[in-house]
């Protein structure tokens, strides 16, 4: 992957100033790769990854596999567009194995995300089965831990 | 009766202690660690954690019962580890049965060296500046250090027409450390091949210590053994502690012709024994998936260069392009202050820790270190408190 993309993959807020400092680039240069990116959809959008545990949001997230049956034109996209453009689908993964979409539902209870798993996402024609499994902890979202760790202290002057 | 009389403490010392200067770093060092909220560029190590895999790793192989002695040169199956990756990255073939020596880091491996090869008067070349120990290793030996002066203007490269006019009849070998600490200095090939010709004229053991090798940032890093007839003269040193961020596990190894290796187990076994277990499991384990652990801190440290470099220039602060290990060594002898001034005003006023130049040898006046391997965060922090303090002391 380019540096610039896993520089903006660990910091969205990085400057532009200190990513052509870190890169050997010009200022202009970055803003323009950048803008490219961006029109291009490879960048598609920018967010704070939060701790939502920490916010008492009462709020439930569901891991839901599905099961389906794709289509004779268009195979898997064309049911999982009628999926994914329900917002309550946060993520969505065509996945190999027993199933075969793999969504991260949320919603504001058990109940809204049951009612959304019973009367929209299994009643779609395609949808064979569904399993819903309710998150209970984040541990670790997008390669950053959830708990922050004490630093264990070192030297400050060394050789 | 005699009467007796009793000496103080420091009447007992050995008169070669007192030939040995107190470490440069070590007044700073009480200081910085008085105070808090301090960025310290100051550390020579990494600001990574060891690899995960290698921690838990280290972890399984306490859990098994790796708790006793190893053979004296070290585990078998890391030694052969060892000289697989070796021969790999640097293109030297080692016996791992017989041509290895697991060490606690490169510092006992150059002590060991060094003891093995000299004699009361030998003198040994080695360039300044230097890591703080390199001195005072030969000098603890009984052997003659001669410190050979490289400068910005060279890019802190050692040269042969640099060290020719310090060659007499009692030197005995040369010392090499680079990519280089304090300076991050690199030594393309050309140059190396010159110091090759050098040693093979005079007939000089080389006693390189490569632990930066995997930090080099702008081309591939050549080591001196691996050239045309060097590898029966080279003691090559290397470790696991910067590039696999292991400082703490004090592990290294020599590689060498058996007859030094012998030599210099001779005195691990008898002052060492065996480096610890412990620490050769989490070696063993480093060297299961090298490329990927190194690739990823090569690049990381990569922008930090570029980050640290660009920013010392646009502050006024000259300097060599580091090429590795992770230091920068600009130059503040203009601003009217010795570097020890330097380093302590910016502690003071900005609280940023330095290492003052003069730390690494005489000829490191004038010039100050600051170590990138800090994260990245405090890194913009640092350059943005030095370009406030350089805007305060540069004469207008």
């Amino acid at each position: 992957m380019d540096e610039l993309l896993k520089i903006l993959k660990t910091n969205a807020l990085e400057t532009p100033e200190n990513i052509a400092r870190m890169l050997e680039l010009s200022v202009e240069e970055v803003k323009a790769k950048i803008a490219d990116y961006e029109e291009k959809g490879v960048i598609r959008g920018y967010q704070a990854i939060v701790n939502e545990d920490k916010l008492n949001l009462n709020r439930v997230t569901a891991v839901i596999e599905v099961k389906v049956t794709p289509e004779r034109e268009g195979g898997f996209n064309q049911i999982a567009h009628r999926v994914g453009m329900f917002p309550e689908v946060r993520s969505m993964y065509l996945v190999s194995g027993a199933f075969d979409f793999l969504l991260f539902v949320e919603g504001e209870n058990l109940h809204t995300v049951a009612m959304f798993v019973s009367e929209k996402l299994s009643t779609l024609e395609g949808v064979v089965s569904t399993a819903t499994h309710f998150m209970l902890k984040t541990y670790k979202h997008h390669g950053f831990l959830m708990e922050s760790q004490d630093e264990y202290e070192r030297l400050k002057i060394s050789p | 009766m005699s009467t007796s009389v009793s000496r103080s403490p420091r009447e007992f010392l050995a008169d070669t202690l007192g030939q040995v200067p107190r470490s440069g770093i070590r007044d700073f060092f009480d200081i910085v660690s008085e105070m808090d909220d301090v960025i310290s560029l100051g550390v020579g190590e990494p600001g990574f954690d060891t690899p995960w895999h290698i921690r838990e790793g280290a972890v399984f192989a306490l859990e098994k019962g790796a708790t006793g002695y190893t053979s004296n040169l070290g585990l078998s199956k890391a030694r052969h580890a060892i000289a697989g990756y070796v021969n790999e990255t640097f293109g030297i073939e080692y016996d791992g049965s017989t041509e290895v020596l697991i060490t606690v880091g490169v510092s006992e491996g150059l002590d060991l060296a060094v003891r093995a090869i000299t004699n009361p008067g030998d003198e040994i070349l080695y360039h300044q500046p230097a890591y703080v120990s390199y001195g005072p290793v030969i000098q603890f030996a009984g052997g003659t250090p001669v410190s050979v002066q490289t400068t910005q203007g060279n890019g802190f490269r050692l040269t042969r027409d640099l060290l020719e006019p310090h060659v007499t009849p009692k030197t005995k070998a040369l010392m090499l450390n680079y990519p280089n600490n304090p300076t991050g200095a690199v030594l393309p090939e050309r140059e190396l091949q010159g110091l090759a010709d050098f040693a093979r004229e005079y007939d000089l053991v080389v006693i390189t210590d490569e632990i930066y090798a995997e930090l080099t940032y702008d081309g591939t890093h050549t080591s001196i053994g691996s050239l045309p007839e060097m590898r029966d003269r080279t003691i090559f040193l290397h470790g696991f502690s910067k590039a696999w961020a292991m400082t703490g596990f004090r592990i290294g190894y020599a590689c060498a012709p058996h007859d030094f290796i012998e030599a210099m187990m001779k005195i691990h076994q008898y002052t060492m024994l065996c480096a610890p277990i412990l620490s050769q499991e989490a070696a063993l384990e480093a060297l299961k998936h090298p490329k990927e652990d190194i690739e990823e801190m090569r690049s990381e440290y990569r922008k930090r260069r570029n980050l640290v470099y660009a920013s010392l220039n646009e502050m006024g602060l000259a300097q060599h392009k580091p090429g590795g290990a992770f230091y920068a060594f600009p130059h503040v002898g203009h601003l009217g202050m010795s570097s020890y001034d330097f380093a302590m005003r910016l502690l003071e006023e900005e609280k940023v820790a330095v290492v003052p130049g003069s730390a690494f040898g005489e000829c490191g006046e004038g010039y100050i270190r600051c170590s990138y391997a800090t994260g990245m965060d405090d890194l913009k922090e640092a350059m943005v408190r030095m370009a406030r303090f350089a805007g305060r002391v540069t004469p207008e």
